[in-house]
């Protein structure tokens, strides 16, 4: 039976999931607004491919937060403070970002949307690599003191080498993902042109991934810890790989799109494995790590959270697969809000 | 200037902004749902076509609103960590279940909203805006939640110096948030019903669109007035539960510095002297101020001198004196803001009782249009009252601003967010301001019936050459 604290970080490491699995292709497709739509008309069939969905998607980062300051405020204050600067920019990029999407066709002139294009882009490139690169230190370790203050040097401590592996990866993973989810939601040229790009872009993602794997193995020591399990984790997200670029091939958007979603829950479960049961690792002496038990609330605290939790999930589910079986037909010029 | 100073102006800035939009979410959301409730109920298009106007301005304001927000859920951990470690059991659970509860609710159907005008049926589609404005009351009764444990923390024990919550059902009934939420949300309604109020007094005096503005505008007024004296009533119980859970808060707004006589006299103007500690020229009502503070007229209430001693016995040495100049004259532009709407919005639920809304009112839509200022200048001075006049203390009794700042993060840091925070919010504010001024321009139909329509025989059509 799990404890209430493990429960907590299996929480929160579903919310984690659930953004990337939805926000993920959000930012894929913000990207692809830059990368892949050709005319300002391909652009708002992107942006509206989203339309209904992106705020709600969000949402799933913020409970991730309040579920970290709630159930581990020790978590939340060590790493929100620590990686202060990179949440200044991860915030600066969603703000313009979200403001982007309503703005973007309140005004029809060239350099109105042009801003808002360039904001939309890096607003949803800097947020998957930020929180990779965040992702990476957190297994990798950082300078947290004995009381439990985390004082890193941006470059080295937080950017560095296998860092910003991590960033990159998850930033082609989410560009990927948002290619698949394009094809399922846009018709026509650029439905196959989305196909296209995203079966492109399976190489150097499968060399991205490979790449961090490998730099895991020499800069963390998570395969000393739980090797067993993550292999198993490994293979998951490399067959979900294989099949990703397969079922592409074959123009099984559906399927393919499912499966880069199982890469990325794959990459999630990864981290939060190699974490377990720490929360932070603390690269001065493993003593002075953040844990599941000294980070966390009293044991009141998660039992009322986990009843409210667990009531209300359903719920939440419920409503947001409703929204997208309500906007389940491909966006088409006619009906554009955005 | 230190880490300290840096955090508490970059945390009253931001958040100063972000509550500019999150009461005209709340108030515009709920005064939409009463128009397409309208439309549903009484099949009139105009309804409808006065939910997707207003409904525009409700978007426009709501991106802010959300973006804004996540800065503030983030900010508690960036900037104030040992805050966050001290309470973040007791104030954590609050935020989780704003997010789960009211973040979720009102994003998705938002989405649903905006997008679903042709693929949701009328009463499905009203009931996702009912959602919305659902959502934003509950997701101010979370944070409210928790701003309330800070101003009287109750429902939780000490262990290893930090706060346990150990009654969540006292955290959620604290005194404190039962007269903080509904003053909250009347006033975010009363934000609400100001700005249609004023946009429609605009569009009155244009002479454009008269009958749909004339509409607008008497909703706007009904729930003008109604939320108007709501909050004055609640504020009033306010005052007498401020005097007996933060009298040094009390004492503070009015400028009180030796207990006052019995009965004691409410101060409408005062030169204060903070340095000695005395009002060098005051104008005072008698018998005002006992009545604030126990609805009769009589009863002293503590000077902060008193208060001062008081908690130099129960906390130890220190300055438990807030800003007195601020938290004085914020609490007296409140009142008077809050006071000028309730006339006003009683004196357009006048004129469109007796169906005087076209004749000769100019000075009054004028006075209207300028209006839509006062709800804003209320709200901010509300809570810079409410949080400058808690100081020194982040949660009151138990730990202090200075010991709440984040120890790993240093002063070039802050400058460098507080910059371009403030920046990108300066920017933000302008664009959006353009907006709205250019969508109130417009006004509701001139899109659709360019679009789609150039018969005058034709519904909208007909209505575009009217108007």
């Amino acid at each position: 039976m799990l404890s209430l604290n493990e429960l907590w970080f299996l929480l929160i490491a579903v919310l984690f999931t659930g953004f990337f699995f939805l926000e993920g292709f959000d930012f894929g497709i913000g990207m692809s607004t830059g990368i892949l739509a050709k005319t300002d008309n391909e652009r708002r069939l992107l942006i509206n491919s989203i339309g209904p969905f992106w705020d709600g998607n969000e949402v799933w980062l913020l409970t991730a937060g309040g579920a970290m300051f709630a159930a581990f405020p020790n978590w939340y204050a060590t790493l929100f403070s620590g990686f202060y600067t990179p949440l200044v920019l991860l915030l600066l990029a969603l703000i313009g970002r979200g403001v982007a999407f309503e703005y973007r066709g309140k005004v029809q002139k060239e350099s109105w949307k042009k801003t808002w294009d360039i904001l939309i882009f890096t607003g949803s490139l800097l947020p998957p690599l930020l929180l990779g690169v965040v992702f990476s230190d957190l297994i990798q370790g950082l300078p947290i003191d004995q009381a439990m203050e985390m004082k890193a040097s941006f470059f080295g401590d937080i950017v560095n080498v296998y860092s910003v592996v991590g960033g990159l990866t998850m930033v082609m993973l989410c560009l990927v993902h948002g290619l698949l989810f394009a094809t399922l939601r846009v018709s026509g040229d650029l439905h196959d042109r989305a196909r296209k790009m995203a079966r492109n872009l399976m190489v150097p993602l499968a060399v991205l991934v490979v790449a961090f794997l490998t730099l895991t193995y020499f800069n963390t020591n998570v395969f000393e810890v739980r090797g067993g399990i993550l292999a198993a984790v490994i293979v998951v997200m490399i067959a979900a790989l294989a099949l990703a670029a397969m079922f592409s091939g074959k123009k099984r958007d559906g399927w393919a799109f499912g499966m880069t979603g199982v890469v990325i829950a794959a990459t999630i479960a990864f981290f939060f494995i190699g974490l377990f049961p720490n929360v932070m690792i603390s690269s001065i002496d493993t003593a002075f790590n953040l844990t599941i038990t000294n980070a966390a609330s009293g044991h009141y605290s998660l039992k009322v959270m986990t009843i409210v939790a667990l009531s209300l999930l359903p719920f939440v589910l419920g409503y947001q697969i409703w929204s997208y079986f309500v906007f389940h037909k491909r966006v088409n010029e006619k009906h554009l809000e955005y | 200037m230190d880490v300290l100073m840096l955090s508490r102006i970059q945390y009253a800035a931001t958040t100063i902004f972000h509550f500019f939009f999150v009461p005209v979410s709340i108030g515009l959301a709920f005064l939409i749902a009463i128009m397409e409730t309208m439309y549903v109920v009484k099949g009139k298009e105009e309804y409808k076509d006065m939910a997707k106007f207003w409904g525009k301005l409700f978007l426009i304001n709501f991106a802010i609103g959300v973006v804004t927000g996540i800065l503030q859920e983030f900010q508690f951990g960036m900037n104030w960590s040992d805050y966050s470690r001290f309470v973040g059991d007791v104030f954590g659970a609050p935020l989780a279940v704003e997010a789960l509860l009211a973040f979720f609710l009102e994003s998705t159907f938002i989405g649903l909203w905006i997008f679903g005008w042709d693929r949701l049926s009328k009463k499905v589609h009203m009931i996702c805006i009912w959602l919305v404005a659902i959502g934003t009351v509950m997701s101010a009764f979370w944070i409210l939640a928790a701003n309330s444990f800070m101003q009287r923390p109750v429902g939780f024990t000490m262990n290893n110096g930090r706060a346990e919550m150990n009654d969540f059902l006292a955290l959620i009934t604290n005194g404190q948030l039962l007269l903080e939420f509904p003053h909250t949300i009347l006033a975010a309604f009363l934000t609400g019903a100001f700005l249609i109020g004023g946009v429609s007094a605009y569009k009155l005096l244009k002479k454009q669109n008269v009958s749909f503005f004339k509409k607008s505008f008497t909703i706007a007024m009904i729930v003008g007035v109604v939320s108007s004296i709501g909050v004055a009533l609640v504020g009033h119980q306010q005052a007498q539960y401020l005097v007996k859970t933060q009298p040094m808060k009390m004492a503070a707004s009015e400028a009180l510095w030796e207990t006052s006589p019995d009965p004691a006299p409410w101060t409408v103007a005062a030169f204060i002297d903070t340095k000695n500690q005395k009002n060098t020229g005051e104008i005072q009502i008698p018998y005002m101020l006992s009545f604030l503070s126990y609805s009769k007229f009589s009863g002293d209430v503590k000077g902060m001198k008193e208060l001062q001693a008081e908690y130099e016995q129960k906390y130890g040495p220190g300055d438990y004196i807030p800003p007195v100049r601020t938290t004085f004259w914020s609490f007296r532009f409140m009142v008077a803001a809050g006071s000028l709407m309730i006339l006003f919005s009683m004196y357009g639920v006048y004129l469109a009782a007796r169906k005087k809304l076209e004749n000769r009112n100019k000075w009054f839509y004028r006075i209207m249009l300028f209006s839509i200022s006062l709800p804003f200048i209320a709200n901010t001075t509300g809570w810079i009252m409410t949080e400058i006049g808690r100081q020194p203390w982040t949660v009151f009794g138990l730990m202090t601003t200075a010991d709440s700042v984040s120890p790993s993060v240093t002063s070039g840091q802050v400058l460098f967010s507080l910059i371009v925070f403030v920046g990108a919010y300066a920017i933000l504010g302008g664009v959006m301001v353009y907006l709205f001024v250019r969508t109130i321009k417009k006004g509701p139909y001139e899109v659709k019936a360019v679009e789609e329509s150039h018969d005058p025989f034709d519904k909208e059509g007909y209505r575009h050459a009217i108007s």
